[in-house]
């Protein structure tokens, strides 16, 4: 398992490498840049010589593969640039809003598997009855209804009942907790819905699947509690393919959720997303395509290291 | 536990007008109707039947493990004093497991992938005995030693992937044994295992069910096995029990005229081989809209006016039950099957001058290789060589994985081989061009093994059938393509009406004839076919049988006939080859290989396959071949058989034994015969 590690983390580089590339050119083939943007963004009457020296400054004239290489040799230092709005180092820009983030992602997951894993069993155990009913209205519903507008709802009936809203500035988990909670439980709970119907319905067919196996009618045939033939037999088997989705949803959430961001007022990397974007701030768009991507192959090894521990069939080194 | 007190003579179970229904889509299907019997303590009871004859549904019944929702059952069902389907649910899954235990067909997907085979035996131990952990696992131990499994206490430890098919059937019979129950169903226990391991699982059950007095009920379509086995058998055909008694009496006179015809459509190994295969003609009616009066009668050649009434079940001559009116005819020997065959000649047109000729071929699959290690292949195919003269039929037996479908698909070209040369009416198919390629493919053909998969199932007949005539364009306009495929849907003795069905709307065997249909487009010279019977039923499997052999005589066929049965090869092959482990052990004409083989391999093959006569199998002591297929990973040094050959010796390790023609026209590949 450890040489099967190594070897796969090995094999992220030429991936992120190959995201490099593709981010860093694309970036320089749309046409405008920062400069102008900053400058002429407002409509400011600004002379060519002015744009030109800002961007000698940002080291904007110099040629392509010299601008590629140098990010390229200080990423490898662990140096992301300076943001070329803000001027503050890229990794201080995206740790601010990663934390809060990757907190949202979490609670959403944690919400998400909580309820999805007894509710697809549920509809599986109970199929074409009334509570089989129930969970596939309500996880179509959190199929359909975006996001967004289910968090806009939400604040609008704690406002409407409860003549409350959660609070809006972020205050850290190790600050106050429960100030923490109180804000980010209702965003975690708006993507959390929609993360929960997609893992309900993949647990409650591949459940079904799982119960049709011929070695659930062994375990029957055993006299094996009904109870145990479900959780020990049946579930477990049902769950390997949910992994997989879940993982994939989780890293969706980091940087995925732009409109959800906006409605909760939070800021987070999808509002940095969207800023540094229509700021055409390269250097900050490079650092956190760079991350999403690290973040992606990362918790897909995740995935897979988890399949191996789950199923005894899946061995890596052997 | 207070059970009533049990007269020893009471049967251990008792089944009393048994029905079975299932609601689907298409209407209620009654899959089992008016089914009794009993089985006695220690009893060996075989349940024979073609595949939808409800044989396993009877099985599901009495454990009541039916799907809740569509299956509903109806009768009594009285296990050692109590009547199962009184039961409640909790009472009933004490009985499981404990007293009435059940062995699965495929072995392959009925133990849990997820969890140690120790945890699956002993579970069965802590909830039914409610033994610790400690003594469930001792328990398991002395199981598995039991059943055969070396070094069984590691062996617990493992996942079920770990172990091999018959291995794992070995494992599914540990788990039936564990709470020495007083029953145990097994539900086509061997099929989907070789013919060498099939012996070994037969005989462990047999002596297993002797040792600890286990009334024992099979239910399989082999009726070799039922011989090996039974005490006495039930013959079922569609839904219903056509024919009882013991299993000499069914064998040797047989009192139902289904059970009569059934016996004769086997090939056998211990007779003479016949002209041509005696068949049932016609199809197993649909369940969901059965014939009135006697099932069997559409497709019953002593047919009488009688027969539009439902038969009783009545008491014959012989102490056996038959549900037929004409039994006591049958008796007196009044009523027998004419030979169908007309004794029609086997094609012995065979020209001279090899049609298909195989030299050295050589085919290895690479193993994804891991960083830093070596690059491992797969010796799926080493040094095969025969040839196939125009109009004759090779048959090429041998176990699963001994790469006798893969030579097929290298012939096919449907793999690039590694080495050696294929070489087919002068064109060396290794190296041909496409355009010559294509010009070839028309002349081989292929008939697949599943004839439920390889049809497309969003085609029609007609559509399948008349693919190659467009994309050859064999056929001048679609006028005269729809008269092509009329014309090879009659040859292959179907109604051109059907050339408007699509693949679900056929059975089994009509399906079949579709594929060979679809073969006979393109007008080959060679058609591959890769288990071309195997997945049919034996009534139907006699009637492909006899229609490819109607197509060779006719059209100067030549076929390969790739097969594991060794009865069937026998019948339609002129010479033989078989295959062990990728290399060629033996070639030789049909006869001598059946009467005097030389490789030990061979020997062992035919020795294994049981014969459906009980006093044949009763009567020969079983001389099992030991082991199982070697790993491809780690193969064996020297010859490939010698970790399971009887005669092996030193040498045998370490020299790779050249095929040799010991005989003219013999060849085999053994230092020591």
């Amino acid at each position: 398992m450890l040489r099967y590690t190594i070897n796969r983390v090995l094999l992220m580089i030429p991936t992120l490498l190959g995201v490099a590339v593709l981010v860093f050119f694309m970036l320089r083939v749309v046409p405008g840049d920062i400069v102008e943007v900053k400058l002429r963004g407002d409509g400011g009457n600004v002379t060519q010589e002015v744009i030109d020296s800002e961007r000698k400054r940002l080291g904007l004239d110099r040629p392509l593969l010299t601008q590629f290489g140098e990010w390229m040799v200080n990423m490898a230092k662990g140096d992301f640039g300076i943001s070329m709005w803000t001027e503050r180092p890229v990794m201080e820009e995206i740790m601010l809003r990663l934390e809060l983030s990757l907190q949202v992602a979490l609670m959403a997951t944690f919400i998400a598997v909580l309820l999805a894993v007894p509710m697809g069993t549920l509809a599986a155990l109970f199929r074409d009855t009334w509570i089989d009913y129930l969970v596939r209205i309500l996880t179509i519903g959190g199929l359909s209804i975006p996001s967004f507008w289910f968090g806009m709802l939400l604040m609008l009936s704690l406002l409407a009942f409860f003549n409350w809203l959660p609070p809006i500035t972020f205050t850290p988990i190790y600050v106050d907790p429960w100030e923490n909670f109180k804000q980010l439980i209702w965003p975690a709970m708006a993507v959390g819905y929609r993360y929960c119907s997609v893992v309900a319905r993949m647990i409650r067919s591949s459940l079904l699947e799982v119960l049709n196996e011929d070695y659930i009618r062994t375990a029957r045939a055993k006299g094996v509690y009904e109870k145990l033939v479900i959780s020990r037999h049946a579930l477990r088997n049902a769950l390997l393919p949910a992994i997989t989705v879940i993982g994939l949803e989780f890293t969706f959430l980091i940087g995925g959720l732009v409109v959800t961001e906006q409605v909760f007022n939070l800021n987070g990397i999808g509002q940095l997303f969207v800023q540094s974007v229509s700021r055409n701030d390269f250097m900050l768009i490079q650092g956190m395509v760079m991350l999403i991507a690290g973040f992606y192959v990362f918790v897909n090894l995740i995935i897979d290291l988890l399949y191996a521990v789950f199923d005894p069939r899946i061995r890596y080194d052997t | 536990m207070s059970r009533p007190v049990q007269a020893p003579a009471a049967p251990l179970l008792e089944v009393e007008d048994l029905h079975v229904q299932f609601e689907t889509s298409r209407g209620i299907v009654r899959a089992v109707e008016g089914l009794s019997f009993e089985v006695g303590r220690g009893e060996v009871v075989a349940i024979v039947g073609e595949s939808g004859s409800g044989k396993s549904v009877s099985a599901l019944a009495i454990m009541r493990l039916l799907p809740r929702l569509t299956g509903r059952t109806r009768g009594r069902i009285t296990f050692d004093g109590r009547s199962l389907l009184d039961l409640g649910d909790e009472e009933m899954r004490e009985i499981r497991g404990r007293d009435i235990s059940m062995i699965f067909q495929e072995p392959m997907t009925s133990l849990n992938p997820l969890l140690t085979i120790g945890l699956q035996i002993t579970e069965p131990l802590t909830i039914h005995l409610g033994m610790t952990a400690e003594q469930a696992r001792a328990r398991a131990v002395e199981l598995l030693s039991l059943v055969g499994i070396p070094d069984p206490e590691s062996r617990l430890d493992q996942y079920p992937h770990q172990f091999s098919g018959g291995m794992r059937q070995r494992v599914m019979i540990a788990i039936g044994l564990a709470c020495n129950p007083k029953l145990v169903i097994a539900d086509e226990p061997t099929t989907a295992l070789d013919v060498t391991i099939q012996a070994q699982i037969l005989e462990l059950m047999k002596d297993l069910s002797r040792k600890l007095n286990i009334a024992l009920i099979v239910i399989t379509h082999n009726l070799g096995v039922v011989a090996r086995y039974a005490d006495r058998v039930i013959v079922m055909y569609a839904a219903k029990m056509v024919e009882q008694g013991r299993a000499e009496a069914v064998f040797h006179e047989p009192r139902h005229p289904y059970t009569m015809g059934l016996l004769r459509s086997v090939p056998r190994l211990d007779r003479p081989r016949g002209m041509r295969l005696e068949t049932i003609e016609g199809l197993v009616p649909n369940l969901t809209n059965p014939p009135p009066g006697c099932r069997f009668a559409p497709r019953c050649p002593f047919r009488v006016d009688i027969c539009g009434q439902e038969p009783p079940l009545a008491n014959a001559d012989n102490g056996s039950q038959s549900r037929c009116h004409r039994h006591a005819e049958i008796a007196g020997g009044k009523i027998a099957w004419a030979a169908s065959g007309t004794g029609s000649q086997q094609a012995q047109m065979v020209r001279e001058g090899a049609l298909l000729s195989v030299r050295h071929l050589t085919k290895h699959f690479p193993v994804r290789a891991k960083l830093g290690h070596a690059k491992a292949v797969v010796r799926a195919v080493e040094d095969v060589s025969f040839s196939i003269h125009p109009g004759e039929t090779l048959g090429l037996v041998g176990e699963s994985g001994c790469g006798k479908t893969t030579v097929g698909r290298l012939i096919l070209r449907l793999e690039q081989p590694t080495g050696g040369e294929i070489e087919f009416d002068g064109i060396n198919l290794v190296k041909a061009s496409p355009a010559e390629m294509q010009a070839v493919r028309r002349k081989i053909q292929v008939i697949f093994q599943d004839p439920y998969s390889s049809l497309n199932p969003r085609m029609t007949v007609g559509q399948i059938i008349g693919e190659p005539l467009h994309v050859y364009k064999l056929a001048a306009d679609s006028a005269a393509a729809t008269a092509r495929v009329a014309e090879l849907l009659n040859q292959v003795g179907l109604r051109p009406e059907l050339a408007e069905r699509y693949p679900h709307q056929l059975s089994g065997g009509q399906r079949q004839r579709v594929g060979i249909a679809r073969a006979l487009a393109m007008e080959p010279s060679f058609i591959v076919c890769d288990e071309a019977v195997s997945a049919l039923d034996v009534s139907i499997q006699g009637q492909i049988i006899n229609l490819l052999e109607d197509l060779q005589r006719r059209l100067g066929l030549a076929y390969l006939f790739i097969a594991h049965d060794l009865a069937v090869v026998r019948h339609i092959s002129m010479r033989v080859v078989v295959m062990y482990f990728g290399r060629v052990m033996e070639v030789a004409d049909r006869d001598t290989i059946y009467r005097n083989a030389l490789h030990p391999y061979t020997k062992v093959l035919l020795d294994a396959a049981p014969v459906p006569d009980p006093t044949v199998e009763k009567a020969r002591a079983p001389r099992l071949i030991q082991g199982e297929l070697p790993s491809h990973m780690a193969p064996p040094t020297g010859c490939v058989f010698n970790t399971r050959c009887p005669m092996a010796t030193q040498e045998c390790r370490e020299t790779i034994p050249p095929l040799v023609e010991k005989r003219p026209g013999h060849w085999a590949a053994c230092i020591k015969v």
